[in-house]
């Protein structure tokens, strides 16, 4: 972890004002934000834990906890939820079995939701890794998770 | 790729070189592969028109192109044919040799593959003559269809970098400047503030270092405008940005862009790094003597760090907390120094003034808000997408002609307007024209151009109460008024959808609105309001049908509904059956009605979705 870390903060200067930027990168490399990851941080930057906590929590695309082998994202940007994505977070979580945010028991899964990807004319949209499903419906939910099980 | 420019005149050359180059004699098909068209696959069909172009030896004859978002996503994946200006919708990866035999044998375009409004009406061929764009004006998103974004090449045989080369030689920054503000251009981040006059206190304000920020955090739910700019014309925002901070005399520039728009990060990360091996970013730009450089940084899903004073506070390492404006960002911003700060939009207008002169900018549009707004039309419409549209065309105008109307025959019931921070505004409306100024006198905001349509079936007061739950979740807390009020309001709009409301909640909601827009620090909460203003003056009556009758009249509150089996319509086919989740629904042998038992339904709809014969009601 310590080069890894390193490696990152190497890639910006060490210039602390990136943290957002090296934060991102932490967490792609880790899935979340280890806390071990944010000591390092800390002091390769010069820079308080609690600063360093407080930027990780402030900002909503940072988690502190272990994530799923796929995250799993549905939107709820307004386009999405004139369309009725409500239903579609509520099947997934009765599906999964786990409340947004939440991970399930196997860490197959994360289910996250997000604000708009970009894609509202194919709205509902749910995002899997990289891999976007438009015009979401009840019953497209399980065959769409069933590629993704094991 | 050209080496590193040393004057304008090497950048003439090397247009005229480019221009002359590109498509000579050959046809071009331009395929879009915005990030709207890859949940249709539009990724596998370029690989397949590149995998068949190249398998027929077709290169020297047709000129194929991946470009960014076209506009009409409704339609993906899309493609345009020059010469004939062909507009082919829906395409899969079989249809590409039928595609490129008419192409290179200009026959008959492929009849299936063209646009049809509805099934029994005429196809049209031309993409202009397709009403999505007939009414729109596109001076700003219109490149797209002609260039790759990732291909700086592209974007200068178009006549791209030729205002900043004219800006560095022939214009003092003070020229500039008087052109931007003659030009009546104002901030499209939602603001509305003029340009010029940002400019110009920016230029004026002490100081020797100055910042230029490019504000691409498009936070607001359901639009996505900018991300549709930055990702498929990006050399065109850092045109805009270099000839800003020439004028204002800055030498370095920040690109803040939203994390989830990857496919935005990467292009713009790209063109700043070709635009630098040209010398069009970097020491002693077209040597001019004048340098500058930019850094690009990721935001972290907050919404407010599209406020100014957040975004900077972002850009210096802290949470994105905003502070009152008393001391303006041009005179002390980022790093408590001027900065100018404009939305993605703003800034590629800026090639197109200085190219095209203040006059001709100034009489597109209407009277004190000249030029062109992009909207991402979006919700219950039929022609989703990206349009682009002179300002003061009416509403109507946008949805009924472009946007071709309500989805399945509805009836139209709302346009939302500027995201959680605007308002939703109802049928008596829409002849007003779209402007800074008169969505504001309706009670709503221009944003940064979200345009959501809504249709019988949404319920307003649960629009309200979504938009309140998001601004919730995105406040700050640094606050009290916004922190705790429009918790408040939230917790009222939410009883209300639960059929908890009291008649006193109207004027207390009423209460809360004006002292929330009164004391709140920033524009985040000074405008949370809004969406609870305008759906309680403009639908009063369905406040009240929620807290007088406890009912839902569009159907979409469920502690209000229930749904039930219309037994004359239903054919007992079963399909209902087996995907309710709650196993709610009993199959009673074939032609018998199915039974829906209440007490096991968790109103998740899917019976209402999958029955085709319309035999589930919602009560």
């Amino acid at each position: 972890m310590k080069d890894k870390v390193a490696e990152i903060i190497k890639k910006y200067g060490g210039d602390s004002s990136q943290l957002v930027s090296i934060l991102q990168d932490v967490q792609t490399e880790y899935n979340y934000l280890p806390r071990a990851a944010l000591d390092k941080l800390s002091k390769k930057l010069s820079i308080p834990q609690s600063h360093v906590y407080s930027m990780a929590t402030f900002f909503r695309a940072f988690s502190l906890k272990e994530r799923g082998k796929h995250i799993v994202n549905v939107c709820t940007g307004t386009a999405c939820h004139v369309r009725g994505a409500d239903l579609i977070l509520d099947s997934l979580e009765r599906q999964l079995g786990v409340k947004h945010g939440q991970t399930t028991a196997d860490r197959g899964f994360t289910l996250e939701t997000v604000n708009c990807m970009g894609c509202c004319a194919t709205g509902p949209v749910v995002k899997i890794g990289e891999e976007f499903f438009g015009h979401m419906t009840n019953d497209k939910v399980e065959p769409m998770l069933n590629q993704f099980k094991e | 790729m050209a080496s590193k420019l040393k004057n304008a005149k090497a950048l003439a050359a090397l247009h005229k070189k480019l221009a002359e180059e590109t498509g000579a004699g050959k046809c071009r098909i331009s395929l879009c592969n915005g990030t709207a068209c890859r949940p249709y696959g539009s990724n596998p069909v370029a690989e397949a028109f590149r995998a068949e172009i190249e398998k027929r030896g077709l290169a020297d004859q047709v000129e194929f192109k991946i470009t960014g978002c076209h506009g009409f996503c409704e339609r993906g994946p899309i493609a345009i044919v020059e010469p004939g200006n062909l507009f082919y919708q829906r395409i899969k990866v079989s249809d590409i040799p039928e595609i490129l035999d008419s192409t290179i044998q200009r026959k008959d375009a492929v009849d299936r593959l063209l646009f049809r409004q509805g099934a029994d009406t005429p196809a049209v061929t031309r993409q202009n003559d397709i009403p999505f764009y007939k009414k729109q004006q596109r001076i700003v998103l219109g490149n797209n269809t002609r260039i790759d974004p990732t291909n700086i090449d592209d974007y200068i045989s178009i006549g791209g970098y030729s205002a900043l080369a004219r800006t560095l030689n022939d214009l003092q920054p003070e020229q500039v400047i008087q052109m931007v503000k003659e030009s009546g251009l104002r901030g499209r981040g939602g603001g509305g503030f003029p340009t010029g006059t940002k400019w110009e206190t920016c230029r004026k304000a002490h100081g020797d270092i100055k910042y230029v920020i490019v504000n691409a955090d498009e936070g607001d739910p359901g639009a996505y405008a900018n991300e549709g700019l930055l990702t498929g014309n990006p050399h065109s925002v850092l045109e805009g940005l270099v000839i800003g901070a020439f004028s204002i005399g800055s030498h370095q520039g920040y690109i803040y862009v939203r994390n989830e728009y990857p496919l935005a990060l990467k292009n713009i990360n790209l063109a700043i790094e070709q635009a630098q091996k040209l010398g069009l970013i970097g020491k002693n730009i077209l040597g001019s003597g004048f340098d500058f450089s930019v850094r690009v940084n990721r935001g972290g899903g907050a919404f407010v760090c599209g406020e100014s004073t957040a975004l900077m506070a972002s850009l210096e390492g802290k949470p994105g907390e905003p502070r009152a404006k008393y001391i303006h960002t041009v005179e002390k911003g980022l790093w408590d120094r001027p900065s100018c700060l404009n939305n993605v939009e703003t800034w590629a207008n800026i090639p197109l003034i200085v190219n095209n002169g203040a006059g001709w900018f100034s009489k597109i549009g209407a009277p004190g808000n000249s030029g062109t707004k992009i909207f991402s039309l979006t919700g219950k419409v039929n022609n989703t997408g990206l349009v682009e549209v002179p300002m003061g065309i009416k509403l109507r105008d946008i949805i009924f002609d472009i946007g071709g109307g309500i989805r399945g025959g509805k009836k139209f019931k709302a346009v939302q307007t500027g995201g959680p921070s605007g308002g939703c505004l109802p049928e008596k409306l829409l002849d007003s024209p779209v402007d800074f100024d008169s969505l504001i006198k309706a009670g709503s905001m221009m944003g940064s151009g979200g345009m959501i349509v809504m249709d019988e079936d949404n319920c307003m007061v649960d629009v309200a109460r979504y938009f309140l739950t998001f601004l919730e979740e995105e406040s700050c807390g640094k606050c009290v008024p916004c922190r705790e009020g429009v918790k408040r309001m939230r917790q009222i709009l939410t009883d209300i959808t639960e059929g908890k409301g009291r008649e006193s909640d109207l004027d207390l909601l009423h209460d809360l609105s004006v002292h929330l827009k009164d004391s709140a620090l920033c524009a985040l909460g000074s405008s949370a309001p809004n969406p609870v203003l305008t759906t309680l003056q403009y639908f009063k009556d369905e406040y009240e049908a929620h807290i007088k009758n406890k009912k839902c009249p569009a159907g979409v509150c469920k502690a209000l509904i229930r749904f039930a089996i219309i037994d004359e319509k239903c054919p007992g086919c079963g399909r209902c059956v087996k995907p309710c989740p709650s196993e709610a629904i009993t199959f009673m042998g074939k032609k018998n009605p199915v039974i829906l038992d209440q007490s096991k339904c968790i109103k998740c709809r899917t019976c209402y979705d999958i029955c085709k014969m319309g035999a589930v009601s919602i009560e």
